[in-house]
Parts: C-alpha cells; sequence; structure tokens
C-alpha cells in the first residue's frame, strides 16, 4: 500500500478519534461525577453545530459561529441540567434513559422546527483552507489537521484541569465520594451544572468542527453518541484517560478497518466479493473489538472504580 | 472429638500490605456454636468471605463435610449445605418474606429451569417454606414483603432461609446486630436449639450472647487466632484479656 | 373466585383491542384495522423486552436487534420463495417459505441465536455498560444490513406477496390481524406463566438481588442468560408479523429508535406488569396515529410526554389504574 494513503488514513482516523474523544470525555465526566447515563449528548454535538452554521451564515465568520457553538451548547446544557438531569440523579438508569430519550425527540423534533428539514452547510474558515503536504508525496486537508490540535488541546485542558484546579478538585472528589463533597460545603448542585455544562460544551465543539466537514442536520448526533458510547464501554466508565485510550483506539480501528479489511479479504476472494465482505465486516470491526476487549476485561481498559 | 463438619487449615489472605488473615485454623464440630470474636477490623467478615466461597484466600485449604471446597463457588457451597447469613441483611425486597424463604427451598430442590408451574401454587415449595419461617418465629409475617419487615425481623428471614436450604452448617456473621434487647433474647433462645441441627460459626459482638451460647470461643486479632477454648478458658485467657476483653471486664 | 384489579383492566383491554377491527369495519374505516394490528405486534415485541427488562430488571437498549432480525427472517424466506432460488448456507441450502408457521420459526431461532450471542457477553456486565452494550450490539446488526446488498442493503427488502396460513386467506385485513391477536395472546400467557414459575421467581429475585440468588446456591448469570434469550425470540417473532404487515423490511427496523421504542412502550404501559406492554402499545399507536394527524412535530409532544411520564407518573398506564404490584 501506498505510504501516502497509509498516512492519510491514520490522519482521518486521529481526526475521527479526537472528535469521539470530544463527545465521550463529556460523557464519560457526567457518568464519573453524577452517575448519570446521558443519551442526550447527541443532540448537544446538533445544537453545536446548527449555532456555528447559523451564527456563521449570519455573520459570515466562522470564529464568531465557533463561539456560538460553545455557548449555545453550554446553554443548553445548563438550561435541561436544571429543568430535567437534576431530578434524574437519584433515579435507576432506566428512567434516565427514558427521560434523556424524551430529551432527543425533543431536541430533533425542536430543531427541526426552528431550521427546517434542510441540511445546512458550514464552509470551512478561509485561514484554515487549503492543504499541507505530507509524507508519502501527498497533501492533507489543514482543517483536518486543526481538528486533531484542537482536540489534543483540549485533552491537554481537561488534564490540568482536572488535576491543577479547583473546579478539578472537586470533580475528583465528586467521584470518589459524593456525600462526603457535600459535607466538605462545596455546592453541589452548582457543581453538577457547571459540569454538565462543560459536557455540553465539549459536545457542541466537535457539533461545530464536524459540522464544516458534512452536512449540519437533525439526527447527526446520534450516531456518534453510539460510538462514543462504545468508546467509554472500551475504556472503562468514568475514566477520561480510557475514552481518550478508547476514542483513538476506536477512530483509527475504523478508519483502517475500511481501507485495509478490502484488501485483506482480496487475498483470498475476487476483489468484488472482497469488496462487499471486507466492507460488512468493516462496518461491525469496532463493536467485534468491543466485543473481544470486555470478554477480557469487563469493566473495559482503565475502569475508574470497582 | 467428633468429625469436623467444617474444617479451615493455615488460611492466609493479604490485601497489598495488610495481612486480614494469617495462618487461621479454626473447625466446627456436630452439635457446637462456635464463636469468633475479635476487636474491629480483626478480619472476621474477610474470614467469613472466605469460608463461604465469597473472597479467594490466598493460600490454605478449607474441607467442608470432608471434601476440599477451597476451589468451587459460592453458589455451589451453598448448594452443599453451607447455610449463610449476611452482616448487612441481603435479601429479595419486594418479595414477601415466604417467596424469599421459597426460593432457597426452590434451590435446594434442584432446578431453577422451570417455566410453567406456579410457584404459589406449588404445595413442594410453599410447605417447606412456611415450616422453616415458624421455626424461625416469623409465620404471622409471611406475607408481607422483606422490605417492610423490621431489622430484627429480617434476620430472623436471613436464618429461616439457611433453615430452608437444609444447612448442614450456618455461618451467622453478626445476627444480634442492631437489635433491641428482647429480640437478642429470642434469637439467643432460637440459635441455642438450633445447634442440635447443624453446627453454627457465629461471628458476634454482643458478649452477653456469646457467652451464653459458645460452646468454645476463637479469638481474632490482626488476623491472627490468638485462642481457642471454653467459655472459662477465654474468660481467664491472660493475653485475650489483654488484647480484646481488657476494659470490658 | 374473585378477579384482581388488574386482572379486571387487562382483560378490558385485551377486549378493546379485539373489539377494533370490528368497529372499524362497521365505521367503514378499515385503515384501524392497520392500526390495531400494529398495536397487537408492538405490543407483542414489547413483551419479549419486558421478560429482561420487567422481570430481569436487564435494561436492552437494544432489543431491534431481535426485531430487525425477525423481520428480515420474514423477509429473506419470502423472497427465496419468490425467486425459486434456494437460501445458501454453505454446509447446506434451505428453500425459501411463504407459510407463516415456518417464517415465525425461523425468526424465532434467528432471534435466540442473536440473543444468545448478544447475551452471553453483555450479560458479564451490569447497569449502565449493559445498556450501552446492548445499543453497540443492536447498532452492530444495523450497519450490517445496511453494508450488506444482498437483501436490499439500505433500500431494505419488499415482501411482494404476504405470506400463508394454512386454511386462513391472510390477505383480508381482519384475518391477519386475528393472526396476531392470537400470537399476542400466546405471548402474554407465556409471560404470566414464566412470571410465576421457579424461573420467574429466580430472575426477579436476581433483579432484586444478585448476591442473595448466589448465596441460594442459584447461579444468576445462566438464569438471565436464559431469559434475555426467551425475550429476544419473542421480539422477533413479532419482527417477523411487522414485516408481514408491512411487506416491508429495512435496517430501519433495527435502528436504535425502534430500540427505544420497546421500553418507551413499557413505560407508558407499566415496567413488569403483563398487559404493561399491551397497555403502552395501545396508547402509543393511538397517540402516533391522532397527534401526528394534528401536527407534523407529533414527537415533539411525544417528548413532553414521555418526559412527563418519568418525572411523574412512575408506574405507567397499568400502576396508575391499578395500584402497585404485588408480588405473593
Amino acid at each position: 500500500m501506498q505510504t501516502a494513503l497509509f498516512i492519510e488514513q491514520i490522519l482521518n482516523g486521529l481526526q475521527l478519534g479526537v472528535m469521539l474523544f470530544l463527545m465521550a470525555a463529556g460523557l464519560t465526566l457526567i457518568f464519573g461525577v453524577m452517575g448519570l447515563i446521558n443519551l442526550a449528548h447527541g443532540s448537544l454535538y446538533m445544537v453545536g453545530a446548527f449555532a456555528c452554521a447559523a451564527v456563521a451564515g449570519a455573520t459570515g465568520s466562522f470564529w464568531l459561529g465557533l463561539a456560538a457553538s460553545l455557548a449555545a451548547a453550554a446553554a443548553a446544557g445548563a438550561l435541561v441540567e436544571i429543568l430535567v438531569i437534576r431530578r434524574l440523579y437519584e433515579r435507576d438508569h432506566l428512567d434516565q434513559v427514558l427521560a434523556t430519550f424524551a430529551l432527543i425527540l425533543i431536541f430533533s423534533e425542536g430543531t427541526r422546527w426552528l431550521f427546517g428539514s434542510f441540511p445546512l452547510y458550514l464552509d470551512i474558515p478561509p485561514l484554515l483552507q487549503g492543504t499541507v503536504p505530507i509524507p508519502g508525496g501527498s497533501r492533507y486537508q489543514l482543517y483536518r489537521l486543526a481538528i486533531i490540535g484542537v482536540g489534543v488541546a483540549v485533552a491537554v485542558g481537561l488534564f490540568l484541569l482536572i488535576s491543577r484546579t479547583r473546579l478539578g478538585m472537586r470533580i475528583r472528589a465528586g467521584e470518589s465520594d459524593r456525600e462526603m463533597i457535600g459535607a466538605l460545603g462545596v455546592d453541589i448542585r452548582t457543581l453538577y451544572t457547571v459540569v454538565f455544562a462543560l459536557g455540553a460544551a465539549l459536545a457542541g465543539l466537535a457539533g461545530a468542527m464536524v459540522g464544516a466537514l458534512q452536512s449540519v442536520q437533525v439526527g447527526m448526533g446520534e450516531p456518534v453518541l453510539i460510538l462514543a458510547f462504545v468508546v467509554i464501554v472500551i475504556g472503562g466508565i468514568g475514566s477520561i484517560k480510557g475514552a481518550l485510550v478508547g476514542a483513538l483506539l476506536v477512530g483509527l480501528t475504523d478508519t483502517m478497518g475500511r481501507i485495509l479489511l478490502p484488501q485483506l479479504f482480496g487475498v483470498f476472494m475476487d476483489p468484488s466479493r472482497a469488496g462487499l465482505v471486507g466492507g460488512a465486516v468493516a462496518s461491525m470491526l469496532i463493536y467485534i473489538v468491543m466485543a473481544i476487549i470486555l470478554a477480557v476485561r469487563p469493566q473495559g481498559l482503565f475502569a475508574a472504580k470497582g | 472429638m467428633a468429625e469436623a463438619v467444617l474444617a479451615i487449615r493455615d488460611l492466609c489472605k493479604s490485601f497489598g500490605a495488610l495481612r486480614a488473615t494469617e495462618n487461621v485454623s479454626i473447625d466446627l464440630v456436630p452439635g457446637e456454636i462456635h464463636a469468633l470474636i475479635g476487636p474491629n477490623g480483626a478480619g472476621k467478615s474477610t474470614l467469613i468471605h472466605q469460608i463461604a466461597g465469597t473472597l479467594k484466600p490466598d493460600s490454605g485449604e478449607i474441607e467442608f463435610l470432608g471434601k476440599p471446597v477451597s476451589h468451587i463457588g459460592a453458589a455451589e457451597r451453598a448448594r452443599m449445605g453451607l447455610g449463610r447469613s449476611f452482616q448487612v441483611s441481603s435479601l429479595a425486597p419486594e418479595f414477601s418474606a415466604l417467596r424469599n424463604v421459597m426460593l432457597a427451598v426452590q434451590s435446594r430442590q434442584g432446578t431453577s429451569f422451570r417455566f410453567f408451574k406456579p410457584v404459589m401454587r406449588d404445595a413442594t415449595l410453599v410447605e417447606p417454606a412456611m415450616a422453616a419461617l415458624e421455626r424461625a418465629g416469623l409465620k404471622d409475617r409471611a406475607r408481607v414483603a422483606a422490605a417492610e419487615l423490621s431489622h430484627g425481623e429480617r434476620r430472623q428471614l436471613e436464618i429461616a432461609i439457611a433453615l430452608a436450604l437444609g444447612s448442614r452448617a450456618f455461618l451467622l456473621d453478626e445476627p444480634m446486630a442492631g437489635m433491641g434487647p428482647e429480640g437478642s433474647k429470642t434469637l439467643t433462645g432460637f440459635l441455642d436449639g438450633l445447634r442440635r441441627e447443624a453446627p453454627i460459626l457465629l461471628v458476634e459482638h454482643d458478649m452477653d450472647a456469646v457467652f451464653a451460647l459458645a460452646d468454645r470461643i476463637s479469638v481474632l486479632v490482626y488476623g491472627r487466632v490468638i485462642a481457642t477454648g471454653t467459655v472459662d478458658e477465654i474468660r481467664s485467657d491472660p493475653e485475650v484479656r489483654r488484647a480484646y476483653l481488657g476494659g470490658a471486664e | 373466585m374473585t378477579i384482581s384489579r388488574e386482572t379486571a383492566i387487562n382483560l378490558v383491554l385485551a377486549l378493546l383491542l379485539l373489539a377494533v377491527p370490528f368497529i372499524a369495519m362497521q365505521l367503514g374505516k378499515p385503515f384501524y384495522v392497520t392500526l390495531a394490528t400494529r398495536m397487537a405486534i408492538l405490543g407483542l415485541a414489547a413483551i419479549g423486552l419486558n421478560i429482561a427488562l420487567g422481570l430481569g430488571g436487564l435494561v436492552s437498549f437494544g432489543h431491534a436487534a431481535f426485531f430487525g432480525i425477525g423481520g428480515y427472517a420474514a423477509g429473506i424466506l419470502a423472497s427465496h420463495a419468490f425467486s425459486g432460488q434456494p437460501l445458501d448456507f454453505g454446509l447446506f441450502a434451505v428453500p425459501g417459505s411463504k407459510l407463516m408457521p415456518v417464517i415465525w420459526a425461523a425468526a424465532i431461532l434467528a432471534g435466540g441465536l442473536l440473543a444468545a450471542a448478544i447475551g452471553s457477553i453483555s450479560l458479564r456486565t451490569s447497569g449502565v455498560y449493559f445498556i450501552m452494550i446492548t445499543l453497540a450490539f443492536a447498532q452492530m446488526t444495523y450497519y450490517f444490513a445496511i453494508s450488506w446488498p444482498a437483501y436490499g442493503g439500505e433500500d431494505g427488502l419488499s415482501i411482494t406477496i404476504r405470506s400463508t396460513f394454512p386454511g386462513v386467506n391472510t390477505l383480508v385485513p381482519q384475518n391477519y390481524f386475528l393472526i396476531c391477536y392470537a400470537l399476542l395472546v400466546v405471548g402474554l400467557v407465556l409471560f404470566a406463566l414464566l412470571r410465576d414459575s421457579r424461573f420467574g421467581a429466580a430472575l426477579q429475585a436476581s433483579r432484586q438481588n444478585e448476591v442473595r440468588v448466589a448465596s441460594v446456591g442459584i447461579a444468576p448469570f445462566r438464569i438471565k442468560l436464559v431469559a434475555f434469550v426467551i425475550s429476544g425470540m419473542i421480539t422477533a417473532l413479532a419482527g417477523a408479523l411487522y414485516a408481514d404487515l408491512n411487506r416491508f423490511v429495512s435496517p430501519s427496523m433495527l435502528s436504535w429508535h425502534m430500540s427505544g421504542e420497546f421500553i418507551v412502550l413499557i413505560i407508558l404501559g407499566g415496567v413488569g406488569r403483563l398487559c404493561g406492554p399491551l397497555a403502552g402499545a395501545m396508547l402509543f399507536v393511538m397517540f402516533e396515529y391522532i397527534l401526528g394527524g394534528l401536527t407534523e412535530r407529533w414527537q415533539f409532544f411525544l417528548g413532553l410526554l414521555l418526559l412527563g411520564v418519568v418525572l411523574f407518573a412512575r408506574g405507567g398506564l397499568i400502576g396508575l389504574l391499578a395500584g402497585r404490584a404485588r408480588h405473593g
């Protein structure tokens, strides 16, 4: 296989992995601190994308759109937390699943109401248009490299936030002992709202960045949400490190599988049949990887506790 | 002395640097109540867990009814007749007392893979369960959900379950805990009779109950058995007095 | 013998559904027969899930996989019956079929096998992991159906002729309704028997307290796995009926929205209650039809209703009408 194509696919895999990390980090943080499973996380991703597309469309500035996406997703997250989510912390997972499923319906239909059924389009900002040379003689989209850069920056930022700041200390305390943190005099309601809004903002950021690569439409968050679930199941629920490793693993496995498997099957099948079988297996590959990891470690690679 | 029903030899278990169980050897012979006492953190619960099969020892041997059981799981040991009550009551809360006991009867009879016959109309389940409840003094409360029983009644229910399993030995982890004086007295009288059915390894903090009931006492301190003997031997043992009973007398 | 309030409500619900097609024909609105058939089929699918979720506490967010595989079993057998080509499994080949009992058996078998595979991995975990893993595996079947072009891929597969049942003209909508209704009743009876049996006792106890179950000598894993397989089989049967009703099967039957809908049906009706799934299905289909007629945005209001039920009306319709469940 050509080196250039190989490198390009690795970069694509990294870019997908970084995106998934932004989603999974919020999910896993919310689960770790509040014990909540949030299906509506994909809706916050969609909110980010729509906010970015709408503001960029109105002002002509992608950067204003990006800021709007962070603000809109964080605000939507905080609002939903205050109105609905905080009533669910003491409930069982079934109630959480149902209520957040209901939120998806409300968000999706509400967005369709506001923006109509046609997809919106978001252009890559002029600063990041164009390509850069990569080893092997090919060129790669600058914008995708920028996404990888943002993802790395967010990962470092989250790590610093959790290990170095007062907020991070409270988050860690909340993960290990919910009662103790109340006893310490931390305003737990505010902390939960802040954590939820932070997770929402990360999802919104992911949605806005991907919005420039794909079309912005209702339902765009759901496939990403399910991939993010796979990521945190692999990584271990509640672990940011697990989310990072899981996201890169899923991103690379999915991307490389789609390229390599048809070629692999081509060794002992005729090309058209190999493409068919390889493609079908590749579409299932990350789930197979997940099953194997769970068979060996039922709590994921970096289980946070017990 | 009769053949031991339960024999534990040289059991060791460490959690990191902490030696929770260190070369513990204890046996349980037919007809006796063997009390296990010791200060908090002495490793009593850890020991019970290893005997019941919910925790794996690092080394040592556990024999039950003459067979080594170290390698088999908790469910299998329960089926062999090792009945256990939990320190924190562990029941199916929505089920009535009767149905909690019926589950044990069902397990004892063999398979749970019967899909069609309604259990509540199955006399082979209901009757033995009612009998066990009656012996544990809970007959009047048979139809009450476990969650609505008082603390003491839940203890009685735990024992009814162990009875219904047809246990050949009982592991009772602090059955008196949280009981009022009246409840403790009733339970003491009940356990007194229960030993004729099967021997009891009793972990208990209530010293009045222990001294009233125990045929033998083992004292566990920092994971080691520092003495085993009759009530009088233990009361007068200088090392026990120093390590444990010191201020109590 | 006295009849409990819940039994009375169950009977009323069952008779009500049975009456719908006849009233519909009187009113000259044959479309209502299709709605009633949908209610019966979705009710059956949710009865399957209710065994895992209601009795066993296994919150499966992947039951669309079983519904869909049942649908594809029907679609694939019918398409081979139409083309006359046998279905090639490599080692052996099976002719297609348009006979309902054969199709149902195939759907149940396929659903059971898939549930055994998914269950044996997913049940090693519990809680949120279980929810996410079942969701992920269902998604896997969804993507497989999309990327496998032999049976229509993304476009789905049309069933040219409705399957047949000996002695019944299945093309008459009322007849097809009665077939589905009969299977729904079988499903209800099966659920009631399971719930009250020794197996059901062990299953319900393992939902309440797994440690207890093990400590009396019953291994909870095997109990839960068998329950999950039975659950998958029933939902797969409903999937086959659904495909036959629509004469069409597509990956959307495998989508995670479908899985969510099944849970919704159970919550609307009442978790673990005998007729909870049926009540939920009747409410849901009615709601979809009435609200769908009023506004394109009916899902928005469905979301609000659902949120209200979860936050304020736990116990669903049956809980509301008959009070809390009793366990002997």
